[in-house]
């Protein structure tokens, strides 16, 4: 239990096209990531999946069931929002219980269940105290604790890290990921951090503007993008992007490179250049050179580098590691 | 920094700022409580001074009372006054749900009808209400201006509450369907409190016009049974002879109900905002 199937969903407001066709399936406890630009729709394709929003065409399915006229309570699913949205006049225990209320379970299986998730949270100390006298943690945790009651065949979570701060960012993210091997549920969660992304996922999945650029694996896609749109939003620094005219590639309209997969010599490579700035964070370093022949790139080096800026370098690719795209930006084999 | 939010001439010119407009909006206030609790001929010659033991006086508020009907026409007014607002702020909230929550076609000129009552005053249509009262029977009871005062209040409610309700996270409200609450809980328990502030601010612009009002009273409902405190008070207005000591005393008593209003509603007003929406 616990599937999803999406099958040629489009939604516009109005005159705007947000999602232009999406089809994917889930498996049965997948942990799947939808990234993407701003506005590229990934929270409306998550209302649609919630009910929340209505579909202008296509279908949901959830566990092999038609949910397109079941309303958000009874499709077994529940959501995790960026902005927590607890419900103010209410305790932790009553914002974990409220909908189990309204699903008229016992009291029993009820006290059970909030007992569960917030031991699982720890958040047993907070359970008499409202929203406004949690801290941001809290109430992130309190959010996920009332996901958790509903026992739903699928979690729904929108950025829900984005309010946290760094530190505190990397611990809910290692309790999700704790969640989700303990429960075995199904998952979906919206990201703009890459880390996340990366770290979190079974699947991913890169929308841009209302469509699917591609689903894979983290490293499938780090390893071989379908185009260069997911080469460039899939690895941090980004990837850099050469001309291929100005490398002699007749193919290719654009060569890619990753920072990471480049390296440097002060006295010979490929491309010269000159050092523009150095940005030294301990494990690695990240130098930005001015080539003549491709232009600025970033070059990731693991270690202390130590580079002044005005300096010359030659920066060369690793050809196993190089990606051709077309002019329509797929990449060649 | 600190000196200059708490410099002593900063803090000075503040209070002396404060403290006058305090001074000029309770003057006339003031001046009418004085004079009621003074005799006939002290209230002329000596209009600002405080009741002395001499001049004291209680013959206004023996006659106000002694009229009998007073009563009644404080609880006319307050029903009138207390229903209007009920039913004003119910419908205006829904109203304003309904615009500000659902995507429907002529969302938006649906929204500028309901407030077009802003720039229009009621009391253009007063023939047409008042034939219409006829019609329906209505005239000369409390439901007439009930109906009119609602109609009359809820093009601002709707306004203003619209826009609140606009800000209300869409997260939260999205949180209690997949909860299953149904549309009127959400609406009732977790969109009304946080516009709580919106609400009460509304509601004292409400009650204020309607509880002074003089002209539907007059129109509507002038028999002795339905009569409200401002139309009672005009007994003692005569075309010759005004009995000052009766109407300082019934004004000074109208204000009282309104005070405890306000009080109620401004209570409303802090609690909403330090209770707060949690983001
Ligand atoms: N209710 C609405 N009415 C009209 N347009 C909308 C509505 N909701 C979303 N949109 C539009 O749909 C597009 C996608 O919005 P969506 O919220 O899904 O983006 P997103 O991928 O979640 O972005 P972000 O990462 O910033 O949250 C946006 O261009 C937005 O302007
Ligand atoms: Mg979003």
């Amino acid at each position: 239990m616990g599937s999803l199937k999406i099958e040629n969903v489009k939604k516009s407001f109005g005159s705007v096209d947000v999602l232009k066709g999406i089809d994917l399936e889930v498996n049965d406890g997948e942990f799947v990531v939808f990234v993407g630009p701003s506005g590229c729709g990934k929270s409306t394709l998550l209302r649609v999946i919630a009910g929340l929003e209505d579909a202008t065409s296509g279908n949901v399915l959830i566990d092999g069931r038609k949910v397109d006229a079941v309303p958000p309570s009874d499709r077994g699913i529940a959501m995790v929002f960026q902005t927590y949205a607890l419900y103010p006049h209410l305790s932790v225990r009553n914002n974990m219980s409220l909908g189990l209320k309204q699903a008229k379970t016992p009291t029993d299986e009820i006290t059970r269940r909030v007992a569960t998730a917030s031991s699982m949270l720890s958040l047993e100390p907070y359970l008499e105290r409202r929203p406004a006298e949690l801290s941001g943690g809290q109430r992130q945790r309190v959010a996920i604790g009332r996901a958790v009651v509903r026992e739903p065949k699928l979690f729904l979570f929108d950025e829900p890290l984005s309010n946290l701060d760094a530190a505190l960012r990397v611990n809910t993210r290692l309790e999700i990921a704790q969640l989700h091997r303990r429960l075995s549920a199904t998952m979906i969660y919206v990201t703009h951090d890459q880390v996340e992304a990366m770290t979190l996922a079974d699947r991913i999945v890169v929308l841009n503007g209302g469509r699917i650029e591609q689903i894979g694996r983290p490293m499938e896609l780090y390893n071989s993008p379908a185009n260069e749109f997911v080469a460039s939003f899939i690895g941090s620094p980004k990837m850099n992007f050469i001309d291929g005219a100005h490398l002699g590639e007749p193919k290719a309209k654009t060569v890619g490179v990753r920072p990471e997969h480049l390296t440097v010599d002060a006295k010979s490579g490929a491309w010269k250049g000159t050092v523009i700035h150095a940005e030294h964070l301990g494990a690695d370093t990240n130098l930005y050179i001015d080539t003549e022949k491709a232009g600025l790139l970033t070059i990731r080096i693991f270690g202390v580098y130590d580079a002044e800026p005005g300096a010359t370098l030659y920066a060369t690719p690793n050809p196993a590691k190089t990606y051709r795209f077309d002019a329509d930006g797929k990449t060649l084999a | 920094m600190s000196k200059a939010t708490h410099s002593l001439p900063r803090t000075i010119a503040a209070h002396a700022v404060l403290i006058a407009y305090t001074v000029i909006a309770l003057f006339p206030v003031v001046v009418i409580i004085i004079n009621s609790m003074k005799s006939r001929n002290a209230i002329f010659r000596t209009p600002l001074s405080p009741p002395t033991p001499e001049t004291f006086d209680l013959v206004g508020y023996t006659t106000v009372l002694a009229q009998g009907d007073f009563f009644l026409y404080f609880q006319n007014s307050f029903i009138v006054t207390v229903a209007s607002l009920f039913f004003v702020l119910l419908f205006g909230a829904m109203a304003a749900f309904a615009l500000a929550e659902y995507r429907f076609k002529g969302n938006t000129l649906m929204g500028l009808y309901l407030a077009l009552g802003i720039m229009i005053p009621i009391r253009l249509g007063t023939v047409a209400i008042l034939q219409l009262m006829v019609a329906s029977g209505l005239v000369n009871t409390l439901t007439a201006l009930i109906l009119v005062y609602t109609a009359q209040g809820l093009p601002l409610c709707v306004f203003i509450l619209s826009e609140f309700m606009k800000q209300v996270s869409d997260d939260l409200k999205n949180a209690g369907r997949i909860d299953g609450l149904s549309e009127y809980r959400i609406f009732f328990r977790l969109v009304l409190p946080l516009v709580r502030p919106a609400m009460a601010t509304v509601a004292v612009f409400t009650m204020i016009p309607i509880w002074n009002d003089l002209w539907f009273p007059l129109i509507l409902a002038p028999s002795e049974a339905t009569k409200t405190v401002t139309l009672g008070a005009q007994l003692f207005i005569g075309q010759y002879v005004t009995n000052w000591n009766a109407v300082l005393a019934a004004l000074s008593l109208a204000i009282l109900p309104v005070l405890v209003l306000y009080l109620i509603f401004s209570r409303q007003l802090i609690r909403g905002i330090t209770s707060g929406a949690v983001k």
